[in-house]
């Protein structure tokens, strides 16, 4: 996402990249960035707390106003946990990545049935 | 890092971690676990472009690009295999017509609450709530985790940010998993 967020900012567009890993987005370096230190797939937020997923955003989108640095990390003040036991737990579980399929990999069965139809809203893909 | 360069170890021996939790020696470990050929880590020693924001958030139409693997229920799904292709989503859609496809993360949470990679209703909120000036009528979604990153730079970061062009943004947030 660092390398969308470079390209984007060069064309004129003020970027802020949202991570929950910060020594990827470090390596990348994009123009500005917010580290959330919670679990992956969680960049934005805990599910179901939308006022805690409010104040996540309020906190990264102001580095808009207060960044003045290319390369600036902030790291946003919220925590997962009290214990923080999700990141051993990060590490114990190894591998848990799925085979890498080139096929469409849809969340349930009537998903696949309707974009078979054709009858998906507008721009269903929008390959190269 | 961990002194011997993995993961496992800086957490070992009922050590409490401490700090962010470094992905890359994690993410090196199992691609050569998997067999795959070591992945080339984008690292930018340079100082990164820069284009201060012109206005201040209240005036600004924001765009949004989530790399999660989110699609709308309708559309062809992501496939996991170095899939560089993204997805529309308007910005009025209605949440529950959100599904979440991704081979690097735990989904549970995003099937259920889609706002935790793609902030839909946040940001719509922080629009009525006069933080922000207004949303682009379309956000932009794709998987990462591609292998490539040639195919990012040359290929999906340019046909992005020519989208995102398109919608005249005044600002864009982007959000990996």
């Amino acid at each position: 996402m660092g390398l969308v967020a470079r390209h984007a900012e060069a064309a004129g567009i003020p970027t802020l990249c949202m991570t929950s890993a910060r020594d990827i987005t470090r390596a990348v370096n994009p123009p500005r960035a917010a580290f959330l230190d919670f679990p992956l797939g969680h960049t934005t937020g805990k599910p179901h707390e939308p006022d805690l997923q409010r104040r996540i955003l309020v906190e990264a989108l102001s580095s808009f106003g207060t960044m003045t640095a290319p390369g600036s990390m902030k790291e946003l003040p919220f925590r997962w946990s009290e214990d923080e036991e999700w990141k051993a737990k990060a590490f114990a579980e190894g591998d848990d990545r799925t085979p890498r399929h080139d096929t469409p990999q849809y969340q349930n069965e009537e998903d696949r049935r309707r974009a078979e139809q054709g009858n998906s809203p507008s721009c269903p893909i929008c390959r190269s | 890092m961990a002194p011997n360069g993995t993961g496992l170890a800086h957490y070992g021996n009922g050590e409490k971690p401490v700090g962010p939790v470094d992905y890359i020696p994690r993410i090196r470990d199992n691609y050569a676990r998997l067999g795959y050929k070591a992945y080339n880590w984008v690292v930018n020693r340079d100082t990164p472009p820069w284009a201060p924001l012109r206005k201040p958030l209240s005036q600004c139409r924001l765009g949004l690009a989530a790399s999660g693997g989110i699609y709308v229920a309708g559309q062809v799904a992501f496939h996991y295999k170095d899939d560089i292709s993204f997805r529309e989503i308007p910005t009025d859609v209605d949440t529950k017509e959100l599904r979440a496809t991704h081979f690097a993360y735990d989904l549970s949470d995003a099937r259920t609450d889609p706002n935790v990679v793609f902030p839909i209703d946040t940001l719509r909120r922080l629009v009525r709530e006069g933080f922000l000036g207004g949303l682009a009528s379309r956000f932009y979604t794709f998987m990462g985790g591609i292998y490539s990153s040639r195919r990012v730079s040359e290929d999906l970061a340019p046909r992005l940010t020519e989208r995102l062009l398109e919608d005249g943004v005044d600002a864009v947030l982007l959000v990996p998993v």
